[in-house]
């Protein structure tokens, strides 16, 4: 008995101690969080910050959504919007049974969406796994932007997609192969396991450490979407914690779904995190954008999303550099609609290509 | 330029027009009164009730003399004594179930006609108007055979005709809180919708004609406010119901008084909405639009005073600005519309001398940048900041698209700045702490009590008022014992029909 408690509390003090000792540790110094949170950035800083947010109600959340879901989008605006949907998808292809000439073929439709029609503008990127990088490169030959801004982007995956159960250390490396074949964006997964765990700090430092992975050789950067695979997060009040991390951590854009978890991209989902971008802006100036991934199919539902992101946030995100879509089966959709708006008959799947 | 061309449009959010065609109404040029089944001529001088949002006439309408209240009320007095009080509660429900179905069919048609003689917007009618109207009668559908459970033992008895006033700004879903409920329970009805908006009641009669209700069941009767008089004091009247401002509750009140008349009325509100620091923000927002922009603010039970916890004052007022600068107001039949017309001329030139006092007493205005169309009635949705208890607006009614801002600083406070009010009707709390919500709903003396949402009806859920806000509920189990009386729990006629039908169970 006495042995008991004289060899239990040294034991449970050094492990209170060790918890102690883990909050107070600093994180990665990223200029974001430091000059919002302040110069004291420590794991408990962070997570002091993150459950000083405010709630989410889930029921008025997914009422606006579903509000915003009503506009009804015409003619002109139809027109428009269509279009505007087209040059913010980032057309993917994410299979284990990617070959190099799923990728060309991929590359092919994202530089030439509609062969019957030459007006139809081109996607924002295509989005594949990083070792499929150097065959979208060449396949994309002088659309590819390379860089440059104009053209079409090569977007990677990355960070053990979709899991992201690997060490740092693979992480890293997955990101960089992928920036120095030529990847422009980098998609990274975020540690769920480590955020549900409360680890806030981990999932911080990993996001700096890939934002860091991402630069290149010439000092600029390849754009950093952060994934944070809403469907596993589960809660509002997760999603919007787990937003404004990656945004203080150095995300560029942040994004809801690898594609792989049900449930992926909801409407009320991106909802929320265009408040969150809205309110950084708000409070910084700074643009952040956002990307919906997975489980949006048909134009109807894009263009509520992109009334969600004009009411929300302002139309000026409705701009590749601040909205994507992730989406393969959207694309042929859009066109459909679009050939019916030029010919006022609808056609038929026959009547656009397969990716 | 074709559609395909991308057009560049100056802004996307200057949505292309999606006007609701109004190809599925059938109007005719002039209505009677609805009156034993038929549309008969009313003896006083018709008038024409035309769309706020142009001016335009819509259609000529039968005003109701009192020699028409008259017959309207002989008429249900017949159909209550010679058929509705002889059916079986399962052949009312049977009625009210073929009425509810008619709505949903019709409902295209109703909105339309809605948002065309109200000026509300067509997403309002379509998405919340019409709906509850079907889901209220198929509420007391279902009630018709069980009044046994309303709570007033077995047997209750019904009253007789029930007089029954409705205001112009939910025209159909006020007729159907009021109609619904009375018919299940076995009375008949006298109603008269407002001068403003007859149009969707003289559709609903059209409704009632297909659904082959018993001729007098349900009388609809137009015209203005000495018509409404004329029915309420109708001596052969069992019962009066009421909807409206305060100051023709009070008067109802005092003319029914010792007549022997039951009587609800439901009258004017001074909502507060209160927003404590813990709040879900976004959704706080939103609720606060939804709760005083909703319907142009004409909703007596709307969120007109928003009680904002005093640190986060300027955060609530910075972000419902940038949220207001997105409303969209015109047409109320296009399709995206956010905030229609005002109901009449003389409601906007009240709600718009409301608005001068505000502003003279030292309020801070703010409105909303719309653009107003040139005809009709419009008001561009308002916020009075830094705006004092005493203030007029902050007591009373301004009935219209315009939010008063105070702050508090405990939840005590709140609840006593709450409840400074004569009226008593509905009440908003937003925190994300349940204990807190509970604690301060105790204390607030409001008949309906939202906790993070507004503006929010179910046809299962009782409505009304403290104090000036009027007396007696609507909705549930509580509206239908409004029109209903016991039988006495051990009245003779209770203890008989009850053994009566137990026997006759046991022989059979």
């Amino acid at each position: 008995m006495v042995n008991v408690t004289t060899q239990g509390l040294p034991a449970q003090a050094a492990q209170a101690k060790a918890a102690q000792a883990a909050q107070a540790k600093a994180l990665a110094p990223a200029e974001r969080a430091l000059s919002m949170i302040g110069g004291d950035l420590t794991e408990k800083s962070l997570k002091l910050h993150l459950e000083g947010l405010a709630g989410v109600d889930a029921v008025g959340l997914e009422q606006r959504a579903a509000a915003l879901g009503t506009r009804s989008i015409k003619t002109t605006s139809k027109a428009w919007a269509l279009d505007t949907i087209i040059e913010l998808i980032d057309l993917t292809t994410l299979e284990g049974a990617d070959t190099p000439g799923k990728i060309r073929s991929l590359v092919a439709k994202a530089v030439n969406p509609d062969p019957s029609d030459a007006t139809t503008p081109r996607v924002a990127a295509v989005c594949v796994y990083g070792d499929m990088v150097p065959h979208a490169v060449s396949a994309l030959g002088g659309a590819w932007s390379g860089g440059t801004g104009s053209g079409i982007n090569v977007a990677a995956v990355a960070t053990a997609f979709p899991s992201g159960r690997a060490s740092l250390a693979v992480k890293i490396a997955d990101t960089s192969e992928a920036v120095a074949s030529g990847a422009d964006e980098i998609d990274m997964v975020i540690d769920r396991g480590a955020f549900l765990a409360g680890n806030f700090g981990l999932v911080f430092d990993q996001i700096v450490a890939v934002k860091e992975a991402c630069r290149r050789s010439d000092g600029s950067f390849a754009h950093l979407k952060v994934i944070l695979e809403t469907g596993e997060l589960n809660t509002y009040d997760n999603v919007r914690r787990a937003s404004w991390l990656a945004i203080l951590a150095g995300g560029d854009f942040i994004k809801t779904s690898t594609g792989k978890v049900s449930p992926a991209a909801t409407l009320p989902v991106t909802l929320l995190m265009l408040e969150v971008v809205r309110d950084w802006h708000r409070l910084t100036g700074e643009r952040i954008g956002v990307k919906p991934a997975g489980g949006i199919r048909t134009s109807k539902d894009a263009i509520k999303y992109l009334v969600t992101v004009a009411e929300t946030v302002g139309e000026e995100w409705l701009s590749p550099h601040l909205f994507r879509f992730g989406a393969s089966s959207l694309l042929n959709d859009v066109l459909l609609q679009r050939q019916k708006m030029t010919t006022g008959r609808y056609s038929g799947p026959d009547y656009v290509t397969m990716d | 330029m074709t559609d395909r061309e991308k057009p560049a449009p100056s802004r996307f959010l200057d949505y292309a027009p999606a006007p609701e065609s109004t190809s599925i109404l059938h109007l005719k040029p002039s209505y009677g009164l609805f009156i034993d089944g038929e549309f008969v001529d009313g003896h006083g001088a018709p008038f024409t009730t035309i769309s706020p949002a142009t001016e335009q006439p819509i259609a000529e309408i039968a005003n109701a003399d009192s020699s028409d209240v008259d017959v309207a009320v002989a008429a249900a007095r017949s159909a209550y004594t010679r058929t509705w009080s002889r059916l079986s509660g399962a052949d009312r429900g049977k009625y009210l179930f073929r009425i509810a179905r008619l709505v949903q069919e019709r409902a295209r048609e109703l909105s339309v006609a809605e948002s065309l003689d109200n000026g509300k917007p067509i997403r309002e009618s379509r998405d919340v108007d019409v709906p509850l109207v079907a889901a209220w009668f198929f509420y007391y559908a279902g009630w018709a055979d069980k009044l046994d459970y309303a709570g007033l033992g077995p047997n209750p008895r019904s009253l007789g005709v029930a007089a029954q006033v409705i205001p112009w700004n939910f025209p159909l879903l006020m007729l159907a809180w009021k109609v619904a409920p009375a018919l299940a329970a076995g009375n008949t009805v006298v109603i008269k919708p407002a001068e403003t908006t007859p149009l969707s009641a003289l559709i609903f009669a059209e409704i009632l004609q297909q659904a082959d209700l018993p001729a007098g069941v349900v009388n609809i009767i137009t015209g203005a406010g000495n018509t409404g008089e004329a029915l309420v004091n109708h001596p052969d009247v069992n019962k009066v119901a009421f909807t409206g401002s305060t100051a023709v509750g009070r008067a109802i009140a005092k003319s029914v008084a010792g007549t022997g008349k039951k009587v609800t009325l439901e009258l004017g509100g001074k909502a507060a909405n209160i927003v404590f620091d813990d709040a879900p923000i976004d959704q706080a927002i939103e609720g606060i639009v939804n709760g005083i922009f909703f319907n142009q603010g004409h909703v007596c039970c709307a969120g007109s005073r928003l009680l904002v916890q005093e640190n986060i004052h300027e955060d609530v007022v910075d972000r419902l600005k940038s949220r207001l600068m997105t409303l969209r107001l015109g047409d109320p039949l296009d399709k995206n519309t956010d905030i229609g017309a005002i109901n009449s001329r003389e409601q906007l030139e009240r709600i718009r001398q409301l608005s001068d006092i505000g502003e003279k007493e030292g309020a801070d205005r703010w409105t909303a940048p719309c653009k107003i169309p040139d005809k009709g009635f419009w008001f561009a949705p308002t916020i009075f900041d830094n705006v004092s208890t005493s203030s007029t607006i902050a007591r009373e009614e301004v009935f219209g698209p315009v939010l008063s801002v105070l702050t508090f600083r405990t939840p005590a406070e709140a609840i006593a700045k709450a409840n400074n009010t004569p009226y008593g009707l509905s009440a908003g709390i937003w925190s994300d702490k349940g204990s807190k919500i509970l604690a301060v709903a105790d204390g607030l003396r409001a008949g309906v009590i939202w906790a993070n949402t507004f503006n929010r009806f179910d046809p299962a859920s009782p409505f009304g008022g403290f104090k000036e806000s009027g007396y007696g509920r609507e909705g549930g189990r509580h509206g239908l014992a409004a029109y209903l009386e016991s039988a006495g729990w051990a009245s003779p006629q209770a203890i008989s029909t009850t053994g009566s039908t137990s026997r006759k169970k046991a022989t059979s």
